[in-house]
């Protein structure tokens, strides 16, 4: 038994996950119409390569990663790209984002798959990009591209890889039951990571004891390999990534650092079947294992879902009753968020759905007061004082919400669960935070404002300052110039005129070049004058063109004979 | 219906505000039944009267206020007021002074600041004090304990009690008498020892003084039940407590005619248990984090001996949480607590950098 540290406040929830644990992981029909969104991860959203009507098949790429941190998107089944448009998609607002909608051909035929059998002779460097081309980004909820944290760079070696099985939301049991069937699989997934990470002497699995199966499951696979399963007692929000790092190692992970910069990575574990899946088999991730629970539904298990499966084919098929449901959440009860229509897909992140009935979770009641109660405060998992937060957030005082630590706040929501006036002390901070955000980006900009006008300023103030000193430089001129008139004859200032007049004159070697070349052009012009009235006379043009032809020639032969008087009188 | 947005968290604990304010009076029950036990029905008349007062008056405030009436009503922090308020009253006190206590509590320091949450002071502590000043002769004259009552000479039942509280100008004579507290004041001259001979209130008692001790250990066993429920932490109870036991061991000199009583007379003498259980411990008006908890806590402690040992009232407890009141949002600004990540403790009155 490894020694484990115990995190301040979190809070007991009532679990309810046996319900979902009760089958296998199963597998659904495949749904008419797939629509699987551009940005199911953190980062720019990938872009589309293909068009309306091109074919697919399962596992094809459809969209690129568009910059670094992006992740492609790969069709979840073979079939006919039907649309590329705009689609409500996972997200707390309820935004529309562009989509890519796959028409099903039945037929789920695969790429050709091509895996690696020895990832250990396999250089890093190949295995990552093989984890970038499968698209791969966390599947705990965030849905960070895993092949840019799979990445710290030399600077910042990692000597702890922590692999995520805390799974401490009530209701969600998807890596549990991923754990319980696939440990080989995820064990060998992590051996991969461990071979990209340069074999990290410290790899660790943190599982809650609440799931002795998995614990067992994975045994067998993990002894004599280096990788430790380290259990310890259940209590929200352990899965946290900063709380996961404190109940591992005891250490905290320094505000506004991420654990790379402390030697330690921390990984999902259905991120690692997806790894295994990507390098050991050449599957891109198409798929992911979804826990359907909740009252509202009949059937409560988990399945192994097709990315872009609209939920309502999953809620069709567990006889989904809506006058029962008080709301479907995507993810968990404590920080998954609310559906606003039934169209939206499963994306990567997605690790459940949850339809419960209105007793199971009741709508909410009307917030009271905040009486400073501090069942809040004891309940933070990173010591934050939520009820003062409240406070300075209703009063948008940024500057002690900043000095209250705000951005330390990881919106666990175990504040407003035990809240017993019902505020919805989350939202207070989702808000307060952008605005602060927002605020910040407008100060910046001010500042970039202000700095262009000041530097206008004062380019304007030094171009007038400029023709100020010229004009006075003038007036000096013409105040000299009116002075020495007083003395001065006018003989000397025509003097001084014809002087400048010289000066500017050239010298006679140049002027008579200048008088030759002159002759010679007039004699040019002359000769085409006479080409053009010849031609046109050949041609018998009018007499009208032919006068003014005529004309034209007489002009040009006096300008050459002008010329060349000129030319005899220079010579002269 | 069921697609519709909603903010997380979904789940949310069984907790709730009109619960714990429930909680806190029923936990004031062992209380009552002490005083009642040891002073008769006064107190259980002006908890009943102080609670009516103060529901009608806030419904009528509400009502002033445009506030839903019902909503507000419902949280039970005006009964949870008038009950404190009524046992911190002498027992058998005239029904106005019930009335003025429990009117200044809910409309003057409560609802006039903005209501629940919004009160600077702990309101019922307000109505205590704005009658112990008004009126320091109803305030000042107890009952006898039941143990020190003459031969023969029992506590008015019921009926007499309502009679003498609404109908009666002058306090009885015959039951009343001096507290423990008092006695210490009016005893100059005497040592601990000679006090403890004379006085039946102290050679009759078991720990600390007739008939008080048990309201004491009464209000602690609530305490201790709020304690177990989580209604509050440990830090302002326990903080002022420890300050007031040490405050009157350093200042014991050995029981001398100086000495202003040992500690265990003066933990389970006059409100202490009930001022650290139950009115300290109100949330709204003291400091938030655990280390603000414990300063504000001490600083209560010592306020109320030094203000029984030198000040002029015999008890202190409702001067103290009103000074320390004053003091909260002060200490609130210097004692965050060190949040993860972070090495250092911050202040709130950091100034952020450009």
């Amino acid at each position: 038994m490894r020694q484990t540290w115990v995190t301040p406040g979190g809070v007991h929830p009532p679990e309810n996950k046996d319900q979902s644990l009760t089958q296998p992981i199963g597998s659904l029909p495949i749904p008419e119409k797939l629509v699987v969104p551009l940005g199911q991860h953190i980062g720019a959203p990938a872009i589309a390569c293909v068009t309306v009507g091109d074919r697919v098949l399962k596992g094809q790429k459809i969209a690129d990663p568009a910059g670094t941190i992006s992740a492609a998107i790969h069709a979840p089944t073979s079939g006919t790209i039907t649309a590329i448009e705009a689609r409500p998609v996972a997200h707390s607002s309820g935004m529309n984002a562009l989509c890519v909608e796959i028409t099903s051909d039945g037929k789920d035929q695969w790429i050709d798959k091509s895996g690696i059998s020895d990832f250990e002779h396999t250089s890093p460097k190949a295995l990552l990009s093989i984890i970038t081309e499968a698209g791969i980004a966390g599947m705990g909820g965030a849905g960070f591209p895993t092949s840019v944290k799979l990445n710290p760079g030399f600077k910042r070696p990692i000597d702890t890889l922590i692999i995520n099985a805390t799974e401490c939301e009530p209701y969600i049991t998807a890596d549990d039951s991923l754990i319980r069937e696939r440990a080989e699989e995820i064990v060998e997934g992590i051996r991969i990571l461990s071979h990209i990470l340069g074999n990290p002497h410290n790899i660790m699995i943190g599982i809650e004891n609440n799931k002795p199966e998995a614990i067992k499951a994975l045994e067998p696979h993990t002894k004599d390999t280096g990788i430790n399963v380290v259990s310890f007692p259940a209590k929200y929000p352990s899965g946290g990534e900063k709380q996961l790092i404190y109940i591992l190692t005891g250490k905290e992970l320094p505000s506004g650092n991420i654990p790379a910069d402390i030697g330690m990575l921390c990984v999902n574990i259905g991120t690692t079947h997806a790894i295994k899946r990507a390098v050991v088999d050449g599957e891109p991730l198409v798929s992911r294992v979804t826990t359907m629970t909740g009252e509202a539904c009949e059937i409560n298990r988990n399945y192994d879902v097709l990315i872009g499966t609209p939920v309502e084919h999953l809620l069709n098929h567990n006889n989904f009753d809506a006058q029962r449901c008080s709301r479907v959440i995507m993810g968990g009860p404590m920080m998954g968020f609310s559906l606003t229509s039934k169209l939206i897909p499963i994306v990567k992140t997605t690790n459940c759905i949850l339809a419960p009935s209105v007793e199971e979770i009741p709508h909410n009641e009307p917030a009271q007061p905040c009486i400073r109660c501090g069942m809040c405060a004891e309940a933070c998992p990173a010591s934050l004082l939520p009820q003062q937060l409240l406070w300075y957030s209703q009063a948008k005082d940024h500057e002690r919400l900043q000095s209250h630590n705000l951005f330390d706040c990881i919106e666990c929501g175990a504040c407003s669960y035990v809240c017993p006036s019902n505020i919805p002390l989350v939202q207070h901070y989702r808000s307060s935070k952008s605005d602060i955000k927002k605020a910040q980006e407008e100060k910046v900009k001010s500042t970039q404002a202000r700095e262009r006008f000041e530097f206008r300023q004062q380019r304007i103030e030094l171009a007038e300052k400029e023709r100020e000193a010229k004009r006075a430089a003038r007036r000096e001129a013409a105040k000299q110039a009116k002075a020495s008139s007083g003395t001065d004859s006018m003989a000397d200032i025509v003097a001084a005129a014809q002087a400048r007049t010289a000066a500017k004159k050239t010298s006679p070697e140049q002027e008579l070049a200048k008088l030759e070349r002159a002759v010679s052009s007039a004699e040019m012009r002359v000769q085409k004058a006479q080409d053009k009235l010849d031609t046109a006379s050949a041609n018998s043009e009018t007499d009208e063109k032919i006068n003014i032809l005529s004309a034209a020639l007489s002009g040009a032969q006096q300008k050459l004979e002008k010329a060349k008087t000129r030319l005899a009188e220079h010579s002269n | 219906m069921a697609f519709k947005q909603v903010t997380s968290p979904h789940a949310h604990g069984a907790q709730n505000t009109a619960k714990v304010m429930q909680l806190v009076v029923w936990a004031t029950i062992p209380g009552l039944i002490a005083l009642t036990w040891h002073f008769g029905w006064g107190s259980l008349i002006n908890v009943v009267l102080a609670s009516i007062t103060a529901v009608v008056s806030e419904a009528l405030i509400l009502k002033m206020r445009n506030r839903p009436v019902w909503f507000y009503l419902g949280d039970y922090s005006a009964v949870v007021t008038a009950v404190l308020l009524g046992l911190a009253l002498p027992p058998l006190c005239p029904w106005w002074v019930v009335v003025v206590g429990t009117l200044f509590s809910v409309v003057i320091a409560k609802q006039l600041f903005g209501g629940l949450g919004y009160n600077p002071f702990n309101p019922a502590m307000v109505g205590y004090v704005v009658v112990l000043i008004s009126f320091p002769v109803e305030m000042t004259t107890w009952v006898a304990p039941l143990a020190l009552l003459p031969e023969g000479v029992a506590h008015p039942d019921f009926l007499e009690s309502l009679k003498l509280v609404f109908f009666s100008a002058s306090p009885m004579d015959g039951v009343t008498g001096a507290t423990p507290l008092d006695s210490f004041k009016h005893a100059a001259g005497l040592t601990v020892e000679q006090i403890y001979q004379q006085d039946s209130l102290f050679s009759q008692a078991m720990f600390a003084g007739v008939g008080w001790e048990w309201v004491n250990l009464g209000f602690l066993a609530g305490g201790i039940l709020l304690l177990c429920s989580r209604v509050f932490t440990w830090h302002g109870p326990v903080a002022m407590l420890v300050a007031l036991a040490l405050m009157s061991l350093i200042f014991w000199d050995s029981g001398s005619s100086q000495s202003p009583g040992s500690p265990l007379m003066h933990l389970l003498s006059g409100a202490s248990m009930m001022g650290a259980f139950f009115i300290l411990t109100d949330p709204v008006s003291s400091a938030v984090s655990h280390r603000g908890r414990l300063i504000y806590g001490a600083l209560i402690g010592i306020l109320v001996f030094i203000i029984r040992s030198w000040g002029n009232y015999p008890d202190a407890v409702a001067f103290a949480v009103l000074l320390a009141n004053f003091t909260a949002p002060f200490i609130d600004n210097y004692t965050l607590p060190r949040t993860y990540g972070h090495t250092d403790r911050r202040k709130a009155t950091e100034r952020l950098e450009d």
